[in-house]
């Protein structure tokens, strides 16, 4: 039975409109209830499910390292930021060590990904609010990034390139050059952007004083990623919570004070100039080294010692087949994907599979600011606030 | 009584002329639309369709089909006699528009003088102004018909918009009137005939009604493209909001019927842009008679083009305006420069006048 609002007594003129699963702007297959006004929106009501893939239940029935594979289906814009959290979380239980090499190259990877998202916020935003070749532009670029990706993992989208205690492998010779192409080019295609958008007036009116939310309704709602930071809270997990070495990595988290769909934009559109910052960074100082720990009972032997040494076979046999054992206990990793707070909690009851493993999904959390957002506003304003806190419904129905 | 050779042979023409305008413009429709699929998938740095023939200018003929071929649902719930007249009340309205629009000059034929024109209505542009606000109803009727919600929102936005932006556009194109004094669009056309005469001296600025009036002319194309519902005024059928607007539940040729009357009035308000403000057919003429006949005829088609394109070039550039934003910019804006504009004419053709 679909979730609906029941009429107020004495308010029946009012329309309760059913606004997807199938609706073009609602990202996926999110569906909305509204009460409507005219074309006023009084109430809102959220009914998600409509993705369900049960990937939280999945991971209990999987080895630690296959569980990789489900994180890159949740949020399927961010694959690599999903491989990251999850093997973060698993390399806390074990106090793996990574080494610097891999850790570069994870940073390196993590901020394509943020700006392969945001270009998939931008486009799909954009053609929300009827500015329709952004979303051509976006896409176009977003393919070099995808391309990227292919090349180190074989993967456009389903990378499940980083593994518990670094990389799957070695990336290709000569990526570097693929990535400092995009990293040259890119700002200037940023600014293309910008031109269209950031100073056009019919943008401006569609975009500010729209879908407003405090400062302190967004902690209390418990928004966060650039959705938050659009409100003015300066919190971003890559500075208050450094992980795979981010301390190391020069860059500013953009603000933004307003709190509306407009502020939202810019934060983002600025996220992505700083990405391509650290991406920069992370380009020319990349070390040299192994890019996997030296841990081999967790991590997989390379081909070579496999084939020549028989503690590398046995070890490659055990790992394969029965995978490892962390200690009893849990943890919860944290990492700043591109919608917000990505968390892993992970409990081990010391078997090769996780006991639990939850996901503090960023789009599951920031949707509950939408009706905030959304109250007393047009159904076009609506559309306009779904798009701007850039949910993605894998993540939200795990 | 028996029609004599000379009424009978002006009938005949009559017929020629509907027949011709009726297929040159459905070509032309189709055309548009491949025309915008080409442009917009350019500007998108894409190809747009290119598999049917070459540059996929076949393509026009594969669409039709397939409407034609579609399944023709009709949801339960309608209300059939509605329903059914709505898309053939937009479609032949659009069409309609076209008997008093002059597309050139005139030849002799027979001893005949022939104008190409179906009709020269002396109200011709009251007459365009009353079958282009018709138009409202078929889409009103359309949103209510369907009896459902998205396209009720649709039909009641457009309902509201037209009407709205109607007025502006009546408005705007009072100060060509005044100047011109007339509202048949042949004499429209022909009196800007030749060339700008300032202080005595020949400036070689065609005579256009654009030099004299550009407030009205900016006021006349934004609203006209509020009332053929185009970026960034698509509110009736703004699909990221109202999925497809007043058209969601046709399907078909019914749809088809929305689709090709959309572009038609673009040409419609193209047409008339043309002749009101930039000289009709006229342009450089030269050569043998039959090229003095035909050029005209390019020429027009050429303004109107320029229209059409800017048209699609906006829609790939531009996002949409809200609801309320639309009709405060209608009300609030377009309205009263429009009258300002009238206020300022009126004065300067009584002064001269003088």
């Amino acid at each position: 039975m679909a979730v609906t609002l029941e009429k107020i007594p004495g308010q029946e003129e009012r329309v309760i409109l059913s606004m997807g699963p199938q609706h073009p702007s609602t990202h996926g297959v999110l569906r909305l209830v509204l009460e409507l006004d005219g074309e006023t929106v009084i109430r809102s009501l959220f009914d998600i499910g409509y993705l369900h893939t049960g990937f939280e239940k999945s991971f209990e029935d999987k080895t630690y390292s296959q569980g990789i594979t489900l994180t890159d289906r949740m949020d399927y814009l961010a694959p690599l930021s999903n491989n990251l959290a999850y093997c973060l979380a698993i390399e806390k239980l074990l106090e793996l060590e990574i080494p610097p090499k891999a850790q570069w190259a994870r940073v390196l990877l993590t901020e394509l990904t943020r700006v392969g998202s945001h270009l998939v916020w931008l486009g799909t935003h954009a053609i929300d609010i009827g500015a329709m070749s952004m979303f051509l532009y976006c896409f176009r670029e977003r393919e070099e990034i995808l391309r990227i990706f292919e090349m180190v993992s074989g993967q456009r989208m389903m990378t499940s390139y980083f593994r518990v205690g670094g990389l799957a492998l070695e990336p290709p010779l000569g990526w570097l050059d693929r990535v400092k192409k995009i990293v040259d080019r890119f700002p200037e295609r940023v600014d293309e952007y910008e031109a269209l958008l950031t100073k056009n007036p019919i943008w401006l009116r569609r975009t500010q004083g729209v879908g407003t939310i405090s400062a302190e309704d967004a902690i209390a709602v418990g928004l966060s990623g650039p959705s938050l930071r659009g409100s003015g809270v300066d919190w971003d997990l890559r500075k208050k919570q450094p992980y795979s070495s981010y301390d190391k990595f020069n860059f500013n988290v953009p603000t933004r004070p307003e709190g509306d769909v407009y502020a939202r934009y810019l934060v983002r559109v600025a996220e992505i100039r700083e990405s391509l910052k650290i991406v920069r960074q992370a380009m020319e100082g990349m070390p040299e080294g192994p890019i996997k720990a030296n841990a081999p009972h967790i991590v997989l032997p390379d081909r070579e010692s496999m084939k020549t040494s028989i503690e590398a076979l046995i070890y490659h046999f055990k790992i394969v087949t029965e995978g490892f054992h962390p200690p009893v206990g849990e943890v919860y990793q944290a990492i700043e994907s591109p919608r917000g707070e990505l968390g892993i909690y992970m409990v081990s009851d010391g078997s090769p599979k996780p006991f639990r493993c939850h996901v503090r999904a960023p789009s599951f959390a920031n949707l509950q600011g939408l009706a905030k957002m959304m109250e007393g506003r047009l159904i076009a304003d609506a559309v306009a606030c779904i798009g701007s806190i850039d949910v993605v419904l894998g993540e939200i129905d795990r | 009584m028996a029609l004599s050779s000379d009424t009978l042979f002006l009938l005949g023409v009559a017929v020629v002329k509907v027949v011709v305008v009726l297929l040159v413009l459905l070509t032309a429709i189709a055309y548009i639309v491949w025309l915008e699929r080409k442009l917009v998938a350019h500007i998108q740095s894409r190809w747009g369709p290119y598999r049917v023939g070459p540059y996929g200018l076949m393509q026009p003929m594969a669409d039709g089909l397939k409407f034609l071929f579609k399944e023709d649902i009709v949801p339960l719930e309608v209300d059939r006699f509605v329903y059914w007249l709505a898309p053939f009340l937009s479609f032949t309205l659009a069409m309609l528009t076209f008997a008093v629009i002059p597309f050139g000059g005139s030849f002799k034929l027979f001893g005949h003088e022939i104008y190409l024109q179906i009709a020269d209505l002396n109200v011709g542009l009251l007459y365009i102004f009353a079958v282009t606000s018709l138009g409202v109803y078929s889409i009103a009727l359309a949103g209510w018909s369907s009896n459902s919600k998205y396209p009720l929102f649709g039909g009641l936005r457009s309902s509201a918009q037209m009407i709205s932006y109607e007025l502006s556009l009546g408005l705007a194109v009072v100060g060509t009137l005044m100047i011109s004094g007339s509202l048949s669009l042949r004499d429209i056309v022909n009196s800007q005939t030749g060339t700008w005469h300032l202080a005595g001296t020949n400036t070689f600025l065609p005579h256009w009604n654009i030099f004299v009036q550009p407030v009205g002319f900016i006021v006349y194309f934004i609203a006209a493209i509020a009332e053929t519902n185009r970026i960034p005024f698509d509110l009736p059928e703004g699909e990221t909001e109202l999925v497809g607007g007043y058209h969601t539940e046709y399907s078909s040729f019914k749809f088809a019927m929305f689709f090709m009357a959309e572009y038609a009035n673009m040409v419609t308000v193209s047409c008339i842009a043309t002749l009101l403000f930039f000289g009709g057919w006229h342009g450089p003429v030269f050569g043998p008679a039959w090229l003095h006949v035909l050029l005209p005829v390019f020429w027009f088609a050429l303004k109107v083009f320029c229209f059409l394109f800017f048209y699609i070039w906006t829609r790939g550039t531009l996002p949409r305006f809200r609801y309320d934003q639309l009709m405060a910019f209608g009300w609030k804006f377009l309205l009263p420069v429009a009258l300002l504009n009238i206020l300022a004419t009126s004065f300067v053709v009584a002064w001269i006048g003088t």
